[in-house]
Formats: structure tokens, C-alpha cells, sequence
């Protein structure tokens, strides 16, 4: 009987386990594409109009274009937990930040012929710049206590002008190819490089919550900030410290944005980023009012909603109907991975339980 | 109440328990941390679903179904729980009336007489109108009481009301409670406080781990028995442990650690000194609000110092916010566990080593298995009943996570122990294991400064008290000046 119920005990515990929720998403995700058309799984090998040889298929699509998504939602999960709200602005955020690297390479010269700074310059001004507009939320949120959504409200409106007016307006192109690689193929690698961006800010974001105490802290503030206060905690700095790593990442995504295109549209790059993001961190059954958080579950969350995105594109949806679809099978994934919902479910599985483990006492 | 059942993972809270209530009696529901008490009463208010068992209520003769509070609330059953569980930042009025208006319209001017009629005939010293977080908590609990009242309850469960209030005010409630009694309300009355069980209750229920123990008349238990029956053993002579234990007896006895000159916060007390030796168990004593805990407070930094220094070991130290103080040896209990104390959704080994860990520094995270080895240590020590190590805190019994807190700030190893209110809400049984360490670790060398509503137990544990009244310090009595009497009198101001 002991040895009965600690089987059952393990069984549940994968129920249980926060990160269940994402992969129950993408198990179900992957099986209607296998349904509906195994073709979905086909991986090709073959070259691109460079003659570089790649890789090429939908799974490699989702890798590809969920890894700015995942580099996200590291940050967002952060923000998430510490502070108990969200910022909305990152899209705009990046949108600057993606403007900085390209005003640093290309100089006043909006065509240049080669670049007038190397790209890892650039990149360290874009970092700079992203943290410094995280900063400016994390200040209105931990200092002035402004609602995280409301505070990043002023960047998300007027991030896209600022990012317009940092290159006068201008669309700066860039024609050295090897500022492509980043959002594209290293010659001779057939796997899309954002996918090893994203698997070394994953390796980093690991080892961080692993050799530092960043996620006990912030996890602390976010369920109990008086109480942190008094164990020695700086609960201000630690929601201010949020917003800047998120800005981090922020700058991480933009190099890869705006690499796809060696160009940036100011109004377009990024757009709706931010939703995509806080609905990766909400799939991944953390709670979005804060406290504590499940890294590996948000990341995986991420690439659920692009591996969303990209069935519905395999399925012709048309891309103004996208966002429709994309909000049904969001609220029943929402819905179903809501703290309330899946207590519920649990109570419901162990009564269950119980009324299975009384009958067999009876039955003795 | 029939054979209630409830289950919690890992734990079975409530075993077949029975539980009867008359119309007008008060009945006592007695037990230790984690008995089951509070279950009990989430049970038949609702908050818990019950996972066996059958509730009857008088006039109806099939077993009625409580599934939620409106449910319970429908039956005439009202609670006011052992923490406060109203809207602070709402007027009184709005709290007492809030989820019970009929129809949209509600007529502001109407609810605020009838609010102040019914506080003012209960003698609560409230105003309608005012924001419910600026009243103390004793204030709070009254509202959460009269707002009870007023809907008119047949049952009224109160879960550890008297645990945040002083002697007048516990007076007061009684007298409610007898009138409430009179008029016909059956009255189930949490408590720890055996004197107050035997003061107003007429029947005594007995709850242990989860099982019944029994039902008795008041008369037919003397004191004794109950805590043996609470505890499940005959409990060993609680009353005079002060003599037992030894007195720290260093040749540093009579360094004074920690010395305060002057201080002042932006609480709003008095500038105060206070000094401690090595080794001694001091206490702040007063009423509610007479700013003893804003005294530690000031004292570690929690609210922000305006005027005075602290000297430890005769040095001058800054301390200007919390981690100042525990760099230098102080740890802190709060008074408030809930709001300052526990972090509710992590679990208990993360509880218990935060204070440490944030001591250590951000680079050097403790290792799981580290973390686990300390938590393992303390649940032992401390007889912290919990499934596990990483059962969440907040699933927890009042009292155990009390200890859990206990164990942060032992595990930080301090030199100076300031422990607001660290038995309130607990039952006998670990009250006594309580001050026993305080005044072990007294006898280890360690300063603790002790707070206590309840002058006995301070009594108990300290040889030094400092009086407060009015955010003032009045005076402070050791040695033979430690009686009920004189501190009574110190308190009140008048000539002893």
C-alpha cells in the first residue's frame, strides 16, 4: 500500500510540476500538426541564395523566430516575479535599442559603404541604452511605486518616435553581410544563429539563477516585500534591478531584429512583442501578480506561442485574421494553467484519490 | 457536526471529528498548533470543502451542504478570524456592510449611522467614517466582531480573538460575548488563553492532531487536565522555569552589548534609551500601542531612525535599515507574522535560511543540499511540524510557522535576539518551549529582548522590564520590583 501510494505521489507530482502546463501545450500543439499533417515535422537540408548550406522546415522556423520570444520572457518572467506586473514597452524598447546599433554602425552616412564601428560596439551601446530606458521603468516603478503597466505605458507610447528620431528618420541599411549572421545563417552552420543567442542567454540565465541568490530575492520581494525588507533585503533595488536586466535582454532581441533585416522599420519591428512576451510567462503557469517563478517554464512557454503562430501561419490563416485565432487557443491555454483552475483540477484528482484508496480499505 | 474529515497533502488535518453546539453557550474548541481548530472551522464556515463527514443545523432535518462562506453566512454562521481578514484601506463602515448591501444603491449617509449606532452601542471607540487601517488591530478585530454581529449570526465563531487585545479590551469583548450568549447565539471560542476559557465559556471541546478528544462541561476539567488533554501528556511544572535555568555566568557578564542613546524614529515615539548585557533577557512592556514594537523596530533599523545613536560594545554603530542591524548581530521577530514575517509561497527551507543567505551575500547562493542540512536541523530542533522542507510555509500552522521564523534568525546565530510577540496565537505547550529557549540561549551568552502581552510570561523570562506608555518609556523595574503589581501600576501611572 506504501509503496502503492508514493508511485501515485511521483505520478501526480509531474501533474503538479509548474512546467507541465507548456509542455501538456506543445504535446497537444504537436499532435494536432501530426493529425492534420505530418509534413509540419519534415526538416530539409539544402542552400540559400547565398549558397550557404541550411537547415529549413517549420520546427527550424520556430527555433528561429521564437528565440527573440524566449530571450524575452527570461526578462519578463523577472520583472514578472519581483515586481508583480508587467512591462509593456519592450517592443517599443527594442525598437530603439535595435535604432542605437544601427545609428553606431552606419555613422551619419545612412548607406555606408562599410561599417563605421565594429558590430560588437554597437551591440555594447545598444545594451547600454536598452538598461538605461529599463532603468527609467524600473525607477518609476520601485522608487515612485507607479504600476508597472501604467509606468511602462510612457515608453511603449513614445519608444518607436524616440527610436525614429535617433537616425533623423532615416532607414539606415546595412550591406556588410556579416552583421546578417546574427539573425540569419553563420556561413557553413546550417542552424539558424538566433537559436544558439537564445540557448546561450538561457546557459547564462541558468547559471545565474544557480551561482547567485537573484531568484530567491526577487521571488521574496515579489510574495512579501515587508518581510524581505526586514530580513535584510532592498526590495526597491531588487524590482529596479529587474527592469534592468530585462532591459538586457531587450538589447539582445533587438540585435537579433534588427540583423533579420539589416534595416529597421520603426513602426513595424517588434510589434506586439510585448503581449507575446507576458503570455509566455503566463503560459508558463506563473503568476502574473508575482512571487514565485519557474525560469525553464516561461521559456518554454515562449516557444509554445510561436510554434502557435507558426501552425497557424502553415495553415494559410490569413495574417489579419492571426491574432483571432491566436486569442482563442490563448484563453483556453490561459484558462487552463490559472492557479485557480488547476487547484480545482488537483483537489478533483485527489478526491479521487481518496475515495479510490477508501474503497480499497473497505474492501480489506 | 458529524465525523469531519479534511485532508491536506502529506498531512491528515481532521479525523472523524464530532462537534456539537447548543443555542446560547460558548464553547471552548481547545488544542495545540495543528490540531485542527482552525480547519475545523474553515470546514463549517465553508472556506475548506470537507473531504468526509456531515453538518446539521437546527430545523432542518437533513445534513445541510456548506460550500462556501455566502453558504455558511446564509445559515447564520459568522467567523472573525485569528488574523484580520477585512480591507484595510476601506472605511469602517464600508467593511462592515461590504458584500451585504441589497441591490445596487446603497445610501453612504444610512450605512454610516447604522455602522456608528451598532460600534457605538458595543462601545468600540471608531468612527464610521474612518479608513480601517488607520485603527490598531484590536480596534480591526472589534469591527470584524461588530460587523459579525450585525448580520445577525446564530453561530458565531471566533477564532483567536483576544490574542491582539489588552486586558480592557478582552473585558469588553466578554461582556459581548455574555450578551450575545443571552440572546441566543451559539458562540464557538478559539483560544490559547485558559484563563479566558474558564472565565466565560460553559463547555470545553478538545482537539489532538487532527482527532477528538472530547466533549466536557467547564466544571468537570479543572485546568490541569485540560493541558494534559491538550497536550497528551501530564504536563511538567510550568511555573517557575526562571530558577531552572542557568544564568549566563561569563566573565563578560556585565558588558553592556548594546546601548542606545536618544533614539527616535519616524514611527512616532519618544526618544528613548535602552541599554542590554551580554547574556540578559530584557523586555518592553505596556498596553497596545504604547510603542514597545516601535522601539525594536527603531532599534533594528525597520523604521527609519531620525534622532539617537546605537553604541555596540561601546562603539558607535549606523544602523539605518535592517541589514545594518544584522551585520551587527541583531535579529528580529516581528510582531506582525503574517505582513512582516513569513513569505507565504516559498517553502520552509527557504524560509528558514533567507535571513542567512541574504547575510552571506548575492554571489554565494547556499547549495540545495546545504540549505536542506540547516532547514533539517531547526525542523528537528524545534519540532516544526511540517510534511517537508519544501512544504510551502503558508500551509503551515500559526504556531509552527512562528517557529519556522524562530529558526531564520537563530540559524543567523545573533548576538542580540529581539523577539516581538513570538507566542501569540500558539498554544501552551510551545509557549513554554519558547521562553525555556530564550533562556537557554540567555544562558549561551546571547542578549534577547522579549515582548509579551501577557505580563506572566514576561514575568517569566526576563529579570529586566522597561515600561512604556503613551510612546513613552515610564520607568523600569528589575529585581524585586518584578511583580504583576507593580508593572500594573507603572503601566497605569499611578502610585503603587
Amino acid at each position: 500500500m506504501g509503496k502503492n501510494k508514493n508511485k501515485t505521489g511521483s505520478f501526480m507530482g509531474i501533474f503538479r510540476n509548474q512546467i507541465f502546463i507548456p509542455l501538456a501545450a506543445l504535446l497537444i500543439l504537436a499532435l494536432f500538426n501530426f493529425i492534420m499533417d505530418p509534413s509540419f515535422f519534415k526538416i530539409t537540408f539544402g542552400y540559400n541564395s547565398v549558397g550557404n548550406p541550411v537547415l529549413s522546415g517549420y520546427l527550424i522556423t520556430i527555433l528561429d523566430y521564437g528565440s527573440e520570444l524566449a530571450i524575452l520572457a527570461i526578462g519578463m518572467t523577472l520583472v514578472t516575479a519581483a515586481s508583480g506586473g508587467q512591462d509593456i514597452s519592450v517592443g517599443a524598447a527594442i525598437a530603439i535599442a535595435g535604432s542605437v546599433m544601427l545609428r553606431v554602425l552606419c555613422g551619419t552616412n545612412s548607406r555606408p559603404e562599410t561599417l563605421q564601428a565594429p558590430i560588437i560596439v554597437a551591440f555594447l551601446v545598444g545594451c547600454i541604452v536598452a538598461m538605461l530606458f529599463g532603468a527609467f521603468n524600473g525607477i518609476l516603478v520601485a522608487y515612485f511605486r507607479v504600476q508597472p503597466m501604467v509606468a511602462t505605458l510612457i515608453l511603449y507610447t513614445a519608444g518607436r518616435s524616440i527610436a525614429a528620431w535617433i537616425n533623423n528618420n532615416e532607414l539606415p541599411i546595412i550591406s556588410e553581410p556579416s552583421f546578417g549572421y546574427f539573425g540569419g545563417f553563420i556561413p557553413g552552420v546550417p542552424i539558424p544563429t538566433p537559436f544558439f543567442i537564445a540557448v546561450g542567454c538561457m546557459i547564462v540565465t541558468f547559471l545565474v539563477l544557480k551561482f547567485t541568490t537573484l531568484g530567491l530575492y526577487t521571488q521574496a520581494v515579489g510574495i512579501n516585500e515587508s518581510s524581505s525588507r526586514l530580513n535584510g533585503l532592498n526590495p526597491t533595488f531588487i524590482k529596479f534591478f529587474s527592469f534592468v536586466l530585462l532591459g538586457l535582454c531587450v538589447a539582445v532581441a533587438g540585435l537579433i531584429k534588427v540583423s533579420r533585416l539589416s534595416t529597421i522599420n520603426y513602426s513595424v519591428i517588434a510589434k506586439d512583442i510585448e503581449m507575446d512576451a507576458i503570455l509566455a510567462v503566463a503560459l508558463g503557469g506563473n503568476a502574473l501578480s508575482g512571487g514565485k517563478f519557474n525560469m525553464a517554464s516561461s521559456i518554454l512557454g515562449a516557444y509554445v506561442i510561436q510554434f502557435l503562430t507558426t501552425t497557424l501561419y502553415k495553415f494559410n490563416v490569413q495574417s489579419d485574421a492571426l491574432p483571432a485565432y491566436k486569442a482563442v487557443v490563448v484563453i483556453v491555454l490561459v484558462v487552463m494553467s490559472a492557479p485557480a483552475v488547476r487547484e480545482k483540477l488537483s483537489s478533483f484528482m485527489n478526491k479521487m484519490k481518496t475515495k479510490k484508496s477508501g474503497a480499497k480499505e473497505v474492501s480489506m | 457536526m458529524k465525523n469531519i474529515s479534511k485532508y491536506f497533502p502529506g498531512v491528515k488535518a481532521l479525523q472523524n471529528v464530532d462537534f456539537t453546539l447548543c443555542e446560547g453557550e460558548i464553547h471552548a474548541l481547545m488544542g495545540e498548533n495543528g490540531a485542527g481548530k482552525s480547519t475545523l472551522i474553515k470546514v463549517l464556515t465553508g472556506v475548506y470543502e470537507k473531504d468526509g463527514g456531515s453538518i446539521f443545523i437546527k430545523g432542518k432535518d437533513k445534513a445541510v451542504s456548506i460550500r462556501s462562506p455566502q453558504d455558511a453566512q446564509k445559515l447564520g454562521i459568522s467567523t472573525v478570524y485569528q488574523e484580520i481578514t477585512l480591507c484595510p484601506n476601506l472605511s469602517v463602515a464600508e467593511n462592515m456592510y461590504i458584500g451585504r448591501s441589497k441591490g445596487f444603491c446603497q445610501s453612504w449617509k444610512k450605512m454610516n449611522a447604522a455602522a456608528d449606532s451598532i460600534l457605538s452601542s458595543l462601545g468600540i471607540p471608531a468612527k464610521s467614517t474612518q479608513q480601517l487601517s488607520s485603527c490598531s488591530i484590536a480596534i480591526q478585530q472589534m469591527v470584524a466582531i461588530a460587523r459579525a454581529v450585525d448580520m445577525d449570526c446564530k453561530v458565531l465563531i471566533l477564532d483567536e480573538p483576544t490574542s491582539s487585545l489588552d486586558e480592557q479590551e478582552v473585558e469588553k469583548l466578554f461582556g459581548l460575548m455574555r450578551d450575545l450568549k443571552a440572546r441566543g447565539v451559539g458562540i464557538i471560542f478559539v483560544t490559547h488563553f485558559l484563563d479566558q476559557v474558564y472565565e466565560v465559556c460553559d463547555k470545553i471541546t478538545v482537539l489532538r492532531d487532527g482527532q477528538l478528544v472530547g466533549e466536557y462541561e467547564i466544571k468537570d476539567l479543572p485546568r490541569v487536565k485540560l493541558v494534559s488533554k491538550m497536550l497528551g501528556k501530564e504536563l511538567d511544572d510550568m511555573s517557575d522555569i526562571k530558577s531552572e535555568s542557568a544564568v549566563y555566568s561569563g566573565k563578560d557578564s556585565d558588558i553592556t552589548v548594546f546601548e542606545a542613546e536618544g533614539l527616535q524614529s519616524s514611527a512616532g515615539i519618544k526618544p528613548f534609551d535602552f541599554h542590554i548585557k551580554k547574556g540578559e533577557v530584557n523586555g518592553f512592556t505596556g498596553l497596545l500601542g504604547s510603542g514597545r514594537s516601535e522601539c525594536v523596530r527603531a532599534i533594528f533599523g525597520a523604521d527609519r531612525v531620525i534622532a539617537g545613536k546605537v553604541k555596540k560594545n561601546g562603539k558607535e554603530i549606523k544602523i539605518s535599515k535592517p541589514i545594518d542591524a544584522m551585520k551587527n548581530g541583531i535579529a528580529y521577530l516581528p510582531e506582525d507574522r503574517k505582513i512582516d514575517g513569513i513569505v507565504g509561497d516559498l517553502s520552509v527551507r527557504e524560509n528558514i535560511v533567507l535571513a542567512l543567505q541574504v547575510m552571506k551575500g548575492f554571489f554565494k547562493p547556499f547549495s540545495k543540499a546545504e540549505a536542506y542540512k540547516f532547514a533539517d536541523e531547526y525542523i528537528k530542533l524545534l519540532e516544526i511540524k511540517t510534511a517537508s522542507a519544501d512544504t510551502p510555509i503558508k500551509s503551515l500552522s500559526g504556531g509552527n510557522q512562528q517557529k519556522v521564523i524562530l529558526a531564520r534568525w537563530l540559524l543567523m546565530n545573533p548576538e542580540y535576539l529581539i523577539l516581538d510577540e513570538p507566542t501569540r496565537g500558539i498554544d501552551i505547550g510551545t509557549k513554554i518551549e519558547i521562553q525555556k529557549l530564550v533562556l537557554k540561549l540567555a544562558s549561551e551568552g546571547i542578549s534577547v529582548t522579549f515582548i509579551s502581552s501577557e505580563t506572566d510570561e514576561m514575568l517569566r523570562t526576563c529579570s529586566r522590564l522597561v515600561v512604556m506608555r503613551d510612546r513613552k518609556v515610564v520607568g523600569e523595574l528589575s529585581g524585586d520590583d518584578l511583580t504583576q503589581n507593580k508593572i500594573m501600576s507603572t503601566i497605569a501611572g499611578g502610585e503603587g
